[in-house]
């Protein structure tokens, strides 16, 4: 069929979506086609997920619009869109897990009795059904609860083979697939197109993206960039697509001596999250952790710093042993988190500024065991300085703040217990411009003091502007070690994706 | 579009069906559990002293679990879609007053009736409660400890300290606590009907299985197009509807009723409802097993004094009861999820 004649299934027309003041689509369109399947590309936080999110009827957009067969329509909750015949396959797996498998692909549509009730026989025939067609061997009557995360994305991908949807769209459904899971997960999706299913296929990995879909778009900071048919790309023109921009001038790393080995981590590994991670970091040093969202970069840190546990491997600092999953002594020994959410995990919201501040030191400021208010006082006002805070009084709620000061405070806390090692989880998202360079100014400063600094980083420029080193993960295993001078984005990128593993060192 | 084909070599890979079916086994074995206790202390107090099981003996057996089943079976209800209605005790006071108030304003009054009415009384309570629930977005916890003592006052004022006797009933609605039907008491039976029913709709009926799924994830519920808001407010009118009639068949077996009937029961229900398997936490549990923890609690009640046990030991043996429940419920939690693990770990 000619597709300029029959209008698309469903189409995106100049659609943009902010959230406060991170605006994350800024004026993106997108095509589906019938019996095609586009490729979605770009970097973490190109507003791959949003753009999912509002096809799905999960976001609304503030402006532009959204066509199915033509029509202007409005999803206003994930319903409409089911209803309007979109099967959404999102990056997080969204099962319920004390429902059997078979109930999750078929919750709210269960096949029914003549009397109205579930038909348990055709839903479990059903679902194997799907599960034949994907070569899964799982029991449709075990609960979705263990299921490791390949299973819990088979059981999304099933859910949406069930739905006969007109549009699927698979946000990057084979990130924990292993290749013959992925292989038949791509004959499945071919099978589709060529039933006549718009699919659209949001992937990292450039040669699943070039062997299975007809046309690829890739954004840029919520932007449309480009939007060619396979056939007239390669992977290097992609790869520059997604990354090109300006790098140097924000990232003002100065150049600092690197003293001892402070911090090695050997072999660490916790099954099913990351597997024989092993690096080391000297004094002055900042070393980057690059990867995907999913990588397993944060989970990494957490398991060093004792949030979490590890099933092998050991943590030294300064050469001494640190005890497995005891958060305490990872402080006492010197150790700081500055943590990836910080609203969820950085922050108390409600409480004042000052506690906050103050939150990591409650024993030094108190007498007899008591706090006391006015040296909580002093010295949140004390760091407040130094780090340039913005506020109105010391004791407002630290949620009055913007994000780019609520960073500083959780700098200020972690900061202020004089730490040999620092580690910041995505230490500028959020933040606007001018405190992005603020902190990056702040953290190559601390490094210049002798602090080694290990940062987790999705932003490929701050990534190359701010490390000596750079750790690059894939899936759970770090895959590459770059040094400051050999870095760029393609080798990083490629690393990060899992193409050409041996391409750089290592 | 239709089910297109089956994809070329996919099909011939479908693997043979692993028979193992660990969940369900749990769950009814979790059920199994709880009757099995029943039986065992119904079968050890009556070797003790068989008077236990006399005629009389079972019909009080019988009686005395009636009301609390109802409320553990609505309970379940709510706790199920993860949240939870503390006013049942006064939800079930303000019906049973209700109802005996209606046959003093009312002499001539058809039984069914004034049953209905008392039914509709905790409708309006629960559906009150899960409006409120739904709509200002406040925990269940804080918004029914407030209807909690709302609904009592509100009892309290319509009462004005007054009482509803035996005589102001007509004698057929008392009788109703006397008949039985093949040996059961009509109250029981009408209770033991009620959870099958509740059951099963439960079980096997779409709405049913949500609540399931907006206990388990109310996120992924949301996502899934259910209407998590509706059948939120479905579970506790239903909830409301089960504590009117428990009050109705309170009214009918005891035949004197006050403002403070039900008083202090709600904590009663919820022990009853956790030691029958449903889990505070949301998305599992049945009905049955609610009731079943409803048989079990009252059966300690009536068994602890045949055995000379000072009574002053029966709430801790329930408070042990709970705990050892919640134990139970965490140790099969974390063998099946071993078991269940496995493949598919990452890098490892």
């Amino acid at each position: 069929m000619d597709p300029t004649e029959v209008p698309p299934p469903l189409a995106l027309v100049d659609v943009t979506k902010s959230f406060g003041s991170v605006r994350a689509l800024r004026g993106l369109s997108l095509e589906l086609r019938p019996g095609e399947i586009h490729a979605l590309v770009g970097e973490n936080g190109a507003g791959k997920s949003t753009l999912v999110k509002t096809i799905a009827g999960v976001h609304r957009p503030d402006s532009g619009q959204l066509l199915v067969d033509g029509v202007p329509t409005a999803f206003g909750a994930p319903a409409d869109a089911q209803r309007a015949g979109v099967a959404v396959i999102h990056q997080e797996p969204t099962l319920f897990p004390d429902l059997s498998v078979a109930e999750n692909i078929f919750v709210g549509r269960q096949p029914l009795t003549r009397l109205r009730t579930i038909d348990r026989k055709r839903m479990r025939s059903d679902t194997g059904e799907a599960f034949a067609r994907l070569g899964v061997d799982m029991d449709p009557d075990r609960p979705a609860r263990g299921l490791s995360i390949a299973d819990q994305q088979l059981v999304e991908i099933a859910k949406a083979l069930t739905r006969r949807a007109r549009v699927l769209v698979m946000d990057e459904p084979t990130a924990a697939l292993s290749g013959v899971e992925a292989e038949r997960l791509f004959t499945v999706a071919r099978t589709l197109r060529d039933s006549g299913a718009a699919l659209l296929f949001i992937s990292h990995r450039f040669d699943e993206v070039f062997a299975l879909c007809d046309r690829i778009t890739v954004v840029r900071d919520g932007a449309f960039v480009s939007c060619d048919p396979t056939p007239d790309l390669d992977v290097d023109t992609v790869v520059r697509r997604m990354v090109g921009r300006d790098v140097t001038s924000l990232y003002p790393k100065e150049d600092a001596e690197r003293g001892d080995t402070v911090l090695e981590v050997d072999g660490l590994t916790r099954r099913g999250v990351f597997a024989d991670v092993s690096f080391r970091v000297r004094a002055g040093e900042i070393v980057a952790l690059a990867g995907l969202v999913g990588a397993g970069r944060s989970e990494v840190v957490r398991a060093v710093f004792g949030v979490d546990r590890y099933d092998a491997g050991a943590v030294r600092v300064h050469g001494t042993p640190l005890p497995a999953g005891r958060p305490r002594a990872a402080m006492a020994a010197g150790m700081a988190l500055v943590p990836e959410d910080r609203r969820q995990q950085g922050l108390v919201m409600e409480s004042s500024i000052e506690r906050n501040a103050t939150a990591t030191r409650r024993r030094p400021l108190s007498r007899f065991g008591l706090l006391r208010p006015r040296a909580e006082r002093d010295s949140a006002r004390e760091w407040g300085e130094r780090l340039e805070l913005r506020y109105g009084r010391i004791d407002d709620p630290v949620s009055t703040l913007s994000g780019g000061n609520q960073q500083k405070v959780v700098l200020a806390k972690w900061l202020s217990t004089e730490p040999r090692v620092l580690f910041v989880d995505e230490p500028t998202r959020g933040i606007d411009v001018g405190t992005k360079a603020e902190v990056h100014r702040l953290l190559s400063t601390l490094a210049g003091r002798g602090l080694a600094i290990v940062m987790v980083s999705s932003e490929l420029p701050e990534v190359l502007g701010m490390a000596d080193r750079v750790l690059v993960m894939h899936e759970g295993r770090i895959t590459a070690e770059i040094d400051r001078a050999d870095a760029d984005e393609e080798s990083v990128m490629y690393a990060a994706t899992g193409q050409r593993p041996n391409g750089a060192a290592r | 579009m239709n089910a297109p084909p089956a994809a070329p070599g996919a099909s011939a890979a479908a693997p043979p069906r692993t028979p193992g079916r660990p969940a369900r086994r749990r769950r009814q074995f979790r059920e199994l559990g709880v009757l099995l206790a029943v039986v065992l202390l119904i079968t050890a107090t009556w070797l003790h002293n068989p008077g236990f099981l006399s005629a009389q003996g079972v019909r009080d057996l019988f009686l005395g679990a009636t009301v609390l089943a109802v409320l553990a079976a609505g309970q379940a209800l709510v706790l199920i879609t993860r949240n939870v209605d503390l006013s049942v005790g006064s939800v079930m006071g303000l019906s049973a007053f209700g109802t005996g108030a209606l046959f003093v304003a009312l002499p001539g009054l058809p039984v069914p009736v004034a049953m209905l009415a008392g039914i509709l009384i905790g409708l309006a309570c629960g559906l009150a409660n899960g409006l409120l629930v739904t709509t200002a977005q406040v925990p269940a916890l804080v918004v029914t400890l407030g209807t909690l003592y709302a609904y009592r006052g509100l009892g309290h004022w319509w009462a004005d300290g007054g009482q509803v006797n035996a005589t102001d009933m007509p004698a057929s609605f008392l009788l109703l606590g006397r008949v039985g039907v093949l040996g059961v008491p009509l109250p029981a039976a009408i209770a033991i009907a009620v959870v099958a029913a509740v059951g099963f709709y439960l079980a096997n009926h779409r709405s049913g299985r949500e609540l399931y799924a907006i206990g388990s994830n109310a996120d992924a519920a949301r996502l899934s197009g259910i209407p998590a808001g509706r059948r939120i407010i479905l579970a506790f009118a239903a909830n409301g509807a089960l504590a009117g009639l428990a009050g109705v068949l309170f009214a009918a077996r005891y035949g004197t009723v006050d403002s403070t009937v039900g008083t202090g029961m709600e904590l009663q229900v919820v022990a009853a409802a956790v030691v029958g398997g449903v889990a505070i936490a949301g998305g599992v549990g049945t009905v049955y097993g609610a009731a079943l923890g409803a048989v079990l609690l009252t059966t300690i009640t009536a068994a602890l004094p045949i055995w000379q046990i000072n009574p002053f030991w029966h709430q801790a043996v329930v408070g042990t009861l709970i705990l050892a429940a919640i134990g139970l419920d965490r140790l099969l939690a974390l063998r099946t999820a071993r078991k269940l693990r496995g493949g598919g770990a990452r890098g490892a």
